[in-house]
């Protein structure tokens, strides 16, 4: 048997030393009616075969690594480098438990302790805890610090229509047993979200770049918030942040996103990265494991977890979540990702989005039949509206061309019909761009 | 062993020389565009490394790190079994690495059919009508399993019940989880023999009839012991209009042993990352799927995968995604998990239900064989036949001043990773320990020797039991001195 290493000899003699006769008696407590079921499933697999199932099933997925792909929308095609995989598959990372023994745990504490500092610098704030599930779970952790933040006594959150539509949901998700008042999200964004900040508000959610790729100023929002007592709290994409201004500089209190763009690849939705980062002073409020600093018994620096009487495993019903198990492994990829292209590689992917994005949104402007949205400045992001449904679009473009075509905005926003996301990454060479301008003139 | 030689090194910021990088980047190739100076950032301080440097930080990094790939690692409730290695070149196939989650359904058609299939292997293991595997790790399976159980009693007209009780031995997420769905916890203890106190439980039950939304209950609970009265419990709890949650975290002791939903749990969450061989990548990506009776299917998070008969070829099925119409919402952006997904139907193929079943057999087998080594010697305070775990008291009457976590530190001296230490709460000095079914019997017999060794040093030298580890890479580590200097940063 795979994976199991006893002989019979060795159940034998086991079973002699705890004095039964065989492994079944272990098993009287469990009630007799329902001992031992059947379970219908497919009989055992050698490592050969399940390697040709698996490759079979992998192979009948066309995916991004074969046609251009435009598709973005919160998931991001950006390139992993080869060092990233290599840390990961040594297993003494990914064999290890969450350390709760320092002592034999240092690799991964110093490793996340490295992950929160340099969330720090790429977000603008002052601390970084070890990483959530994924940017809509940190969204959602947000709007509970920020309730805790206030005592309770504030109900009110409001979510800009322009973060994600699943980070939204999210947040309904998590808080449906908390009696809170969640506004701002519906219709086309006017009047703006600012305008219904209040007393009673805990915290006004943006993202930046917002869902449709746009870029602005976010002082007007940290100003509106603050004016009411409020919190700010800030989605953003941590590759804009390699060479936009960091939601810390705006004032933000809370920034979270998605980590997934660091390294993690797409794997279809998971596993990703949810950051969240903020200010020192609501430090006790913040959910998630933390890594700190100390000295060992010689005197020598050291790390591990502290903070734990927010944590379930000390606190119990009055913890700040019920988070445990986390994304370590995937915040050690963002931290080789982010190690890996340093202080300039950062700025340059971020540049390489930009300009190549601004490239696509330009030369599809020009189409008759296509308008590029710009009243705004973008990212790698922008919104074109199309002469049919994006669907349609789409279906000729993967069918006829073999792209994977952009995000069709009409399903979360029924004010933008006919309009597709597209997303324009480093991964995206020129002449990619250019036959996707060729297939959208084609497919009219 | 530990390599003693090995002394903590340098973070990453201190070996960062300007103008270094470890990865190089193609160039532009179109025309660049303007930048929005205004909102562009002056400086980002990461580190600037080369790629051989980058390396060997990591290499070092993980030389100071303990996995199941170094060694024993009996860590109690957390079920460190060996992590096959083709669970890991499965999940990195390029036709699986590369899909985007927003892709036509039609170009997703082989991961699809995995999500499907993992969904209809955890139904069967479990016993239950229906499977989500959106959660991202078991608490997130556990909100996701009582927000259900919340909406099913709204569904009903009893959006007034507010209760959920959970016995003094549950993991902390199952208070932790039942606050954050903006329920009431009520505690209730344990009897003299590790089981739920049925007279407590039904005196609770009485007080809270029209306020009982439901109990999340650990079965084997963290004493490693199946409920001698689970069948009473659950007849109470449905009984009094409750259902009954199943904390799936010690499942690894029922695989073709007894089915959750069979036992009668309305909903349970599995850990991938447990029981079903994946990875636990020092702190996750985890996995905690969702399995529910027929009543609760409706209200699953969405989406989950079904097969839509319309869209069949003669070839072959059509998979989609299907939205239940009573669900909860979401609970995460995108399906889940899918790289775990992988793992976890790579070890169900390989496994089939013989192996299945083998594997709780030895796991329960394991910790059986190794208790009856050191009983003697550690206390088991609930000491009957166990299930895939025990738990010791780490504490001797004649060596007063020794605690269980000297004992955990001088573990790490033999090369072996400590139990879980001070849980569950109920037992003083706790010892959980968990060996799996993947340990032969010469480890078990190494490490209760080790066990054995260190009590005895307990009561000759104690004080190298207090200074433990002696070699690790770094010494006992000042806990409290991080939890009042609150260092979380490196700073320049």
């Amino acid at each position: 048997m795979s994976f199991i290493p006893h002989s019979d000899e060795d159940r034998k003699a086991m079973l002699e030393a705890i004095g039964v006769r065989s492994v079944k008696e272990l098993f009287q407590d469990v009630p007799e009616r329902v001992r031992f079921p059947d379970l219908d499933l497919p009989p055992a697999l050698s490592e050969m075969e399940v390697r040709w199932e698996l490759e079979n099933l992998a192979s009948a997925n066309f995916t991004t690594a074969e046609g251009p792909c435009f598709l973005g929308a919160g998931a991001y095609r950006h390139y992993v480098p080869a060092v990233v995989d290599a840390v990961l598959r040594r297993g003494e990372f990914y064999t290890a438990y969450t350390p709760y023994q320092p002592e034999v745990s240092q690799g991964t504490l110093q490793a996340i302790f490295e992950y929160q500092t340099m969330i720090c610098e790429l977000t603008g704030m002052e601390v970084s805890n070890a990483s959530h599930y994924d940017g809509a779970t940190a969204t959602a952790e947000a709007v509970i610090t920020a309730i805790n933040v206030h005592r309770l006594k504030r109900r009110k959150i409001l979510l800009s229509p322009w973060v994600h539509p699943e980070y939204r949901a999210v947040v309904r998700t998590y808080t449906q047993g908390m009696g809170l008042n969640i506004l701002g999200d519906t219709g086309d964004g006017s009047p703006p979200v600012t305008d219904l900040v209040d007393e009673e508000t805990a915290c006004l959610i943006v993202q930046y770049p917002d869902f449709l790729g746009r870029i602005e100023d976010l002082s007007p929002y940290a100003e509106a918030a603050h004016r009411a007592g409020a919190l700010l709290v800030v989605v953003a994409d941590p590759i804009a942040l390699g060479m936009l201004k960091p939601p810390g500089a705006f004032g933000a209190d809370i920034v979270v996103g998605e980590g997934q763009s660091l390294g993690a690849g797409l794997n279809f939705g998971g596993p990703y990265l949810g950051f969240f980062a903020t200010r020192m002073e609501h430090v006790r409020r913040m959910a998630g494991r933390l890594v700190g600093q100390t000295v060992d018994a010689e005197g020598k620096r050291g790390f591990v977890l502290t903070l734990s009487t927010r944590e379930q495993h000390i606190r119990r019903e009055k913890a700040t979540s019920n988070i445990c198990t986390n994304q370590g492994l995937v915040a050690l990829a963002a931290a080789v990702y982010m190690a890996a292209l340093g202080r300039c590689g950062m700025r340059r992917v971020a540049e390489l989005c930009y300009h190549k994005a601004h490239y696509a949104a330009d030369r599809i402007d020009r189409l008759d039949e296509y308008t590029v949205l710009r009243e705004k400045p973008f990212f790698k992001e922008f919104v074109v509206r199309c002469p049919k449904p994006v669907k349609e679009i789409n279906d000729y473009l993967l069918d006829e061309w073999g792209i994977i075509g952009g995000y069709d905005l009409g399903r979360d926003y029924p004010h933008l019909q006919n309009h597709m996301l597209v997303c324009v990454t480093e991964m995206n060479p020129r002449e990619e761009i250019d036959m996707l301008v060729e297939a959208l003139q084609e497919a009219v | 062993m530990m390599k003693p030689q090995i002394s903590p090194k340098p973070l990453i910021f201190e070996i960062s020389r300007p103008g270094r990088c470890a990865v190089t980047l193609p160039e532009l190739d179109v025309p660049p565009a303007e930048l929005p100076q205004e909102l562009l950032r002056d400086d980002l301080p990461l580190p600037e490394v080369s790629e051989v440097d980058l390396i060997r930080h990591y290499t070092r990094l993980s030389q100071m790190n303990y996995g199941v790939d170094t060694g024993f690692y009996p860590l109690g409730s957390c079920t460190m079994k060996y992590n096959p290695k083709i669970n890991e070149e499965m999940a990195r196939l390029t036709g699986f690495v590369h899909l985007h989650p927003y892709q036509d359904e039609r170009t997703v058609q082989g991961a699809l059919a995995l999500i499907y299939f993992l969904q209809e292997f955890l139904k069967v293991i479990g016993g239950f009508a229906a499977v989500s595997l959106q959660p991202a790790a078991g608490a997130h399976g556990e909100l996701t399993g009582v927000l259900m159980m919340r909406a099913w009693q709204c569904d009903r007209g009893q959006s007034h019940r507010d209760v959920i009780l959970v016995p003094d031995s549950a993991h902390g997420t199952n208070p932790a989880t039942t606050t954050m769905s903006g329920l009431k916890v009520v505690e209730i203890p344990s009897d003299n023999r590790g089981n739920v106190d049925l007279k407590a439980l039904e005196a609770a039950c009485r007080e809270y009839s029209d306020r009982l939304v439901g109990m999340m209950l650990t079965n084997p609970n963290t004493l490693g012991l199946f409920d001698e009265h689970l069948e009473e419990i659950t007849a109470l709890i449905h009984e009094h209009g409750g259902l009954m949650y199943g904390d799936g975290a010690n499942m690894n002791a029922l695989l073709g042993i007894a089915r959750p939903g069979d036992l009668g749990f309305d909903v349970l969450h599995y850990n991938l990352h447990k029981t079903f061989s994946t990875p636990h990548g020092g702190g996750g990506p985890g996995s905690g799927p969702v399995g529910v009776s027929a009543a609760l299917a409706d209200f699953l998070p969405s989406p989950i995968v079904a097969v839509d008969p319309q869209r069949a070829t003669e070839d072959s099925p059509f998979f989609t995604f299907y939205y239940p119409p009573k669900s909860i919402g979401r609970v995460k952006a995108f399906y889940g998990h899918f790289g775990i997904m992988v793992r976890a139907y790579t070890y169900i193929r390989m496994m089939g239900p013989e192996g299945l079943r083998q594997v709780a057999e030895d796991a329960v087998l394991n910790a059986n064989y190794l208790k009856s080594r050191i009983q003697h010697v550690y206390h088991v305070p609930y000491n009957r036949t166990c299930m895939h775990e025990f738990v010791c008291e780490g504490r001797f009457p004649d060596a007063p001043n020794v605690r269980a976590l000297d004992i955990s530190k001088r573990l790490i001296d033999y090369g072996f990773h400590p139990p879980t230490n001070y849980f569950p709460l109920i037992v003083h000095e706790a010892l959980m320990i968990e060996p799996t079914e993947t340990e032969s019997k010469d480890t078990l017999d190494a490490f209760a020797d080790a066990l054995l060794r260190i009590a005895e040093e307990a009561r000759t030298n104690p004080q190298l039991l207090h200074e433990a580890p002696h070699n690790a890479p770094v010494r006992r580590l000042d806990e409290v001195r991080a939890a009042k200097e609150l260092i979380l940063r490196y700073q320049r």
